[in-house]
């Protein structure tokens, strides 16, 4: 049997607070196989978004262990944490949140100028991430002469660039309307399929969570009974 | 690595020409701070070149004792002759000195009245000898002189109640030639009312060893006359004279460190700015992959483009304006011509650079920091 890609045990998140301790996560197991659309659903304050964000490595458990394409996160130092999660982890944020001065082009080839290779072959990349989200013809555009859709094109293409084995996506058709949503989740369906990629995404939106392969429902930090809903 | 900082230092650049207002107006004010004390440093370094002994100078002034300004120095011509007779004295070259002003001033014009075949070949082209030597009204104008007045061959000028027609430039890469006019020595002993006198005598000896002894032996000489003289070397002689020049030298330095603390001031707002209003952005950056150490490169990057552009800026408007302008500061007849070499252009840049580092470094530190949880909520 192939190990998941993501394999979460015990996971406890806390952190102190005006007034005593805060545990959005807690106890929570979870095992993610690779070339998986798993979406995370629950209401506000459930965990999920503190969950993607320690999937993604931009936040550490405060026990328990998880373990990402071989790598177990929480024996990482910040600056390794940062490291991996440049080669690992593609992130596509709610609001985009493309640099403002620069062309999508530009904003594409972030991720790759922390890596040696050639401005051609940086280019080629670029180019192709542009084209699997169709907007080879837009690279000079800046953020602000794109659509919302557009602009979450964009910052997919930026995730992509670097070619992660992982993507997490915060609330990615939550800015957007429902026929922009609808092309941004068959994007995401499309990276899983033809590209392989695993996708773990955050939503509260039911019909954006009906494109997943798999739905988990947190509340109060952990994980819910398969088959139950929380309210 | 190598290739990596090249694409953040890029990537860097791109901000910076992005931002054009902001960065146009860091610009200005770097700029503005570099050019004055590329200015005040030029100005220095003038003084440095007229004042400073070389191994190797050999050449003394004799001067009127108890007189400073060329105006009131008499000597007899015939001093000339005696001092020549003096054991290691290779050149006595009489010189009437006819200044418009004996204050310190930035456009006071010189004549050098001296006879005529003391002028060579170091000092002019032969063409501009012959013309010279053809015309009493004739001078051979120096560099800063002629830019400054806007002078060329041909042109005629007034000054210190004296007509003068340019014969040509001077060549000679002297600080003391290149400010003022060489004049027939008769056509301003007319002019001074000064029939048989001059200013000063320029003399040459053979050991550069022996400055000091010579110059004792000509003021013996001459102790017992009516005019007696006070003989110094010509850098000392010349630092004596300029001495409100040293003066207005020293305190403009502190002018111009008080240019290059503005600098710092003006790059670290503008980068601390930068670096507020870019929180999400920066938060953003951390989750692609860069860490700490990259974002501050980046930072710092920013500084240094930023401190570099504005002062090539600063730089090229001073060469600009010494080159047009020819500015020299003379004081008693004596002239500091502002001396801006690739030495220090290069060194302007080269502080400029160190600065735009200097004030980037706090931001870059505070950048490096930025909790990327907290500043993707803020926005």
């Amino acid at each position: 049997m192939t190990a998941p890609l993501i394999s979460a045990r015990g996971i406890r998140k806390a952190y102190r607070k005006a007034g005593g301790e805060v545990v959005p996560l807690d106890a929570l197991d979870l095992d993610v196989p690779g070339g998986e659309f798993l979406a995370l659903m629950g209401p506000s304050g459930s965990g999920k978004t503190t969950l993607l964000n320690l999937i993604a490595g931009i936040d550490q458990p405060s026990a328990g262990s998880l373990v990402i394409a071989g790598t177990d996160l929480t024996r990482l130092s910040r600056s390794q944490l940062t490291r991996w999660r440049g080669d690992h982890v593609g992130y596509i944020f709610q609001l985009y949140h493309l640099l403002p001065v620069l062309t999508a082009w530009e904003n594409v080839e972030l991720p790759l100028l922390l890596h040696t290779m050639s401005a051609t072959e940086r280019d080629r990349r670029v180019g192709l991430a542009l084209d699997l989200v169709g907007l080879s013809d837009r690279g000079d555009h800046f953020p602000r002469q794109l659509s919302g859709g557009q602009e979450q094109r964009v910052a997919i293409a930026r995730a992509l660039v670097a070619d992660p084995p992982l993507l997490v996506a915060d609330e990615p058709t939550g800015d957007l309307d429902r026929e922009n949503a609808r092309a941004i989740l068959a994007l995401l369906r499309r990276l899983v399929g033809e590209l392989g990629k695993t996708v773990v995404m955050v939503t509260h939106d039911q019909r954006a969570a009906d494109a997943a392969d798999r739905v988990l429902h947190l509340d109060k930090g952990r994980l819910a009974e398969p088959g139950t809903v929380p309210a | 690595m190598m290739r990596v900082a090249a694409n953040l230092a890029g990537l860097a650049a791109l901000q910076v020409r992005r931002h054009p207002l902001r960065t146009g107006l860091t610009i200005l004010g770097v700029a503005c701070g570099l050019f004055l004390l590329t200015m005040v440093e030029a100005m220095h370094r003038g003084l440095q070149q007229a004042t400073a002994a070389v191994p190797g100078d050999d050449r003394l002034v004799v001067f009127r004792a108890g007189r400073f300004c060329p105006s009131t120095s008499r000597l007899p011509e015939r001093y000339g002759n005696a001092i020549a007779g003096l054991p290691g004295v290779t050149a006595v070259v009489p010189v009437l000195v006819l200044v418009s002003s004996c204050a310190t001033g930035l456009d006071v014009v010189t004549f050098r009245g001296v006879p005529e075949g003391t002028l060579g070949t170091a000092i002019a082209t032969p063409e501009a000898l012959v013309a010279w030597r053809g015309r009493g009204d004739a001078v051979l104008a120096g560099p800063a002189l002629a830019r400054r007045r806007g002078l060329a061959p041909g042109d005629a000028f007034e000054a210190a109640g004296m007509r003068a027609t340019v014969a040509g430039l001077v060549r000679s890469p002297e600080p003391q030639h290149r400010n003022v006019a060489f004049a027939h020595l008769a056509t301003v002993q007319g002019v001074a009312r000064a029939r048989g006198s001059v200013t000063q005598f320029d003399v040459e000896v053979d050991d550069p060893a022996r400055l000091g002894e010579i110059a004792a032996e000509i003021d013996a000489l001459f102790a017992a006359e009516a005019e007696p003289t006070r003989t110094a070397p010509e850098k000392a002689f010349v630092a004596q004279a300029a001495g409100e020049v040293l003066g207005l030298v020293a305190f403009a330095r502190w002018v111009g460190l008080a240019a290059a603390a503005a600098v710092l001031a003006v790059v670290a707002n503008t980068v601390l700015i930068a670096v507020r209003s870019r929180v999400q952005e920066l938060a953003v950056l951390a989750v692609l992959g860069y860490g700490p150490g990259a974002i501050a490169v980046l930072v710092l990057c920013e500084g240094m483009i930023l401190g570099l552009a504005g002062g090539a800026v600063g730089v090229a408007a001073a060469a600009a304006t010494l080159h047009l302008g020819g500015f020299s500061l003379t004081s008693e007849g004596m002239s500091v011509v502002f001396a801006l070499d690739t030495g220090l252009v290069l060194t302007a840049l080269a502080v400029t650079l160190l600065l735009g580092l200097l004030a980037s470094v706090v931001p870059a530190w505070q950048a490096s920091r930025t909790p990327i949880l907290a500043a993707l909520r803020g926005g």
